[in-house]
């Protein structure tokens, strides 16, 4: 039985349970579509969260990441975890209270403008399209690594399954769907750390394993950090020894942490639950099963890291691992000889180990091919370079050093020698954590433009069924932008995703977390604040990133504050306007008081029947 | 953890004045609760993650946790199951406080019957 075969197996069995799930889950009512009834169990909702909430980067990015990056990596385990914390005290509950369908809904209405509710309705939508091009790029890419098909094709496929299951269901066949892809995907990604954890350190645990002596001797951090420091990497273990300083940690951490709680396909998950005690225990159960992956993220990260080096260095041709040799074929890793015919892999000039990526590597104008590069290197080392060429200075400049950090995941199961169906099983992991966060964005998509724009604002007087139709139509229409997103993509997404957080941290995170813990805020302070936050925090990563404009300094940190990082100085802008323009400006009304009093008030005291009551978006 | 349970304690719309405004200052009692309970959470929250995960990790590095550098490990494992444990505690915490503050609103109300009578 082929890789092949068995990833057709899974991939065939996972879709069709997807589908069987979407039949059974299909709805009737708006309150189905955007919210699921409100019917679902808090443990149900926490894994569903944890699907949403781990995306393709989450999935085969992360642990490369952090392999690469050492104890820096953690900004993004702390980050994405820590923002749990904020979302569980400081938003979930009094947004479930609150009751309705979406974020632009309390923003609108606890503000009491529809100005406030489109500059909501603006950055959701904003957040959520470049989020979602990236998850439709990545069902591409497994699809065309592990099944050999086109890209596009991949792509396609895809998009027709979201389509079903999202049209179908709305919110209730997403979110049972997304169980059900929380296993796969979490099957997909322990099997095969606890696997190479038992291999190299004989601990089942991997986490365990991590902090263990490997059982050729020594501790596993330990060596890492030695052989690191012989090839010229900075220390693995050691803080802010390589790029990232103190401060910029520090700013991305919290700007990731800010942003997590403020991203709206977040949020909404908590409307789908039946009251606010169940809003509070699935906030626990979201950051618990999401924490299995993140806490074996950096044992896997370590351990591939570990491995790769150790199966690599000064092997000669004939010694190379298997699994080099398949990763070799798709360009994520190569090796280019300096003559020597033994492979070294350093941080130095006379690296050896390289990937490749088609467009990257341009001679001429013309854009070289894998192929092309090996074949003239070949040449170059078999004739002492009288002909052909030497591709290291070529590839070094084209930031192409090393492998590609997806390696790590996409090849553990092949380092630590597990059977073809588990490598199959990572196709299907890799594809359920690109579908599930997908579905989630759509979702939020559909809601901010059907619900948000159309039932509140364009046509009020809409009845059920039309509003039905609508979320629908918009759902559908989004998952084909959506997947031409994936089919062209636009050179700025993969890198706007990372910066998504950044801009829910410095508009939305604010103007929540004030709207109920301050009675005294007004719509003029709020809107202002949150306009700033987002001027200023796209302006810079705009400027630093396509502009090339230096990093500031501020006169207060050694280096620039990271583009990844300006959300905390947006997030905090937000407050002091938002803070400083208040006491100048007009008090919310009697109404809107009562409104943050009773989302204040324990469960029960008012029923949130007559919270939905008072909603006019509810009534029809 | 169960729903539904205070159902019984709908307000009653003709309550007397004296005792809304009773009523209104236990509430404004059990959010001075929630907040502080909230304050406490989030400081711990920031002593794991932005102190020991980033602030302090230099200094803790010094001190190690089998084969873990101790701030190494408060930034990928330790901060995380701190995070995990926090929302639970929280969860517990509300819980508990809401069950208390629903006694006590209902003896409120309870005795005002009783008065009336």
């Amino acid at each position: 039985m082929t890789v092949r075969f068995w990833t057709f197996v899974f991939i065939g069995l996972s879709f069709a349970l997807y589908l069987l799930i979407a039949w059974i889950s299909r709805v009737r009512d708006t309150k189905g579509f955007y919210v699921a009834g409100r019917g679902v169990p808090a443990a149900a909702n926490g894994m569903a969260t944890a699907a949403d909430w781990m995306s393709a980067a989450s999935f085969i990015s992360m642990a490369g990441l952090i392999s690469f990056m050492g104890y820096a990596g953690g900004m993004y385990l702390m980050g994405w975890t820590g923002g749990y914390v904020l979302l569980a005290l400081l938003l979930a509950p009094y947004l479930r209270k609150f009751g309705h369908f979406t974020v632009p809904d309390f923003i609108g209405d606890r503000y009491a403008s529809n100005i406030a509710r489109l500059v909501a309705v603006v950055s959701a939508l904003f957040v959520s399209f470049t989020y979602v091009a990236g998850q439709m790029r990545g069902v591409g890419v497994v699809f065309s690594r592990f099944l050999e098909v086109d890209i596009n094709m991949g792509v396609a496929m895809g998009m027709c399954i979201v389509f079903v299951y999202a049209t179908l269901g709305g919110m209730k066949g997403i979110t049972w769907t997304q169980v059900a892809q929380y296993w796969v995907l979490i099957t997909a990604f322990l099997i095969p750390a606890i696997a190479i954890s038992i291999r190299l350190t004989g601990q089942a645990l991997p986490q365990i394993g991590l902090g263990s002596e490997l059982l050729e001797g020594g501790y596993l951090l330990d060596k890492l950090d030695r052989i690191h420091a012989d090839l010229g990497f900075s220390s693995y273990t050691e803080a802010f020894d390589g790029p990232w300083d103190k401060a910029n940690v520090f700013l991305v951490t919290l700007a990731l942490m800010a942003g997590t709680a403020g991203l709206p396909h977040v949020i909404v998950r908590f409307y789908t639950v039946k009251n606010v005690r169940a809003a509070r225990s699935s906030a626990f159960w979201a950051l618990f099963f999401i924490s299995l992956l993140y806490l074996t993220a950096p044992a896997t990260a370590a351990f591939a890291r570990y491995y790769m080096i150790d199966s690599l260095q000064a092997r000669s041709a004939e010694q190379l691992p298997a699994w080099f040799r398949n990763w070799e074929k798709t360009g994520l890793i190569l090796w280019l000889d300096d003559g020597d015919r033994r492979l070294r892999y350093s941080a130095g000039e006379d690296n050896e180990i390289f990937s490749y990526k088609a467009g990257k590597v341009v001679i001429n104008g013309e854009s070289m091919s894998l192929a092309q590069i090996l074949g003239s290197h070949q040449e170059w080392i078999a004739s002492n370079g009288s002909s052909g060429r030497d591709w290291r200075p070529v590839l070094q400049e084209a930031n192409l050093s090393g492998p590609d950090r997806d390696i790590i995941v996409l090849a553990i199961p092949e380092m630590a020698e597990l059977f073809p169906w588990i490598i199959a099983l990572v196709a299907a992991g890799g594809l359920a954590a690109a579908l599930s966060t997908a579905s989630g964005l759509l979702l939020v998509i559909s809601s901010a433009v059907a619900h948000d724009l159309y039932a509140r604002v364009i046509n009020p007087a809409a009845s059920e069924k039309q509003r039905l139709l609508v979320g629908r139509s918009v759902i559908g229409v989004s998952v084909v932008i959506a997947g031409l997103f994936g089919i062209f993509p636009p050179g700025f997404v993969s890198q706007v995703v990372a910066f998504a957080f950044g801009l829910a941290a410095a508009s939305f995170f604010p103007a929540i977390v004030l709207g109920i813990f301050s009675k005294r805020v007004g719509t003029v302070p709020a809107v202002m604040g949150m306009i700033t936050g987002l001027t200023f925090t796209s302006f810079y990563i705009v400027a630093s990133v396509y502009g090339g404009m230096a990093p500031w300094t501020l006169g207060l940190f050694r280096q620039g504050i990271s583009p990844q990082g300006i959300g905390t100085v947006g997030m905090v802008l937000n407050f002091i306007v938002t803070l400083g323009m208040t006491p100048f400006c007009r008090e919310p009304s009697d109404e809107v008081k009562k409104l943050v009093d009773l989302v204040r008030e324990p469960e029960g005291e008012m029923s949130l029947l007559e919270i939905e009551k008072e909603s006019p978006a509810l009534r029809g | 953890m169960s729903d539904e349970k205070f159902s019984e304690a709908e307000p009653g719309l003709s309550e007397p004045p004296y005792l809304i405004s009773v009523i209104q200052n236990t509430l404004k009692d059990y959010w001075r609760s929630n907040v502080k309970i909230m304050m406490v959470l989030l400081g711990f929250w920031a002593i794991a993650g932005l102190g020991c995960g980033v602030i302090f990790v230099d200094a803790l590095n010094v001190f190690s946790l089998g084969g873990y550098p101790l701030g190494f490990w408060f930034a990928q494992q330790g901060s995380i199951i701190v995070f995990v444990i926090l929302i639970l505690i929280y969860a517990l915490l509300l819980n508990r406080l809401e069950t208390k503050y629903h006694t006590k609103i209902k003896a409120l109300r309870k005795s005002a019957r009783k008065d009336k009578a």
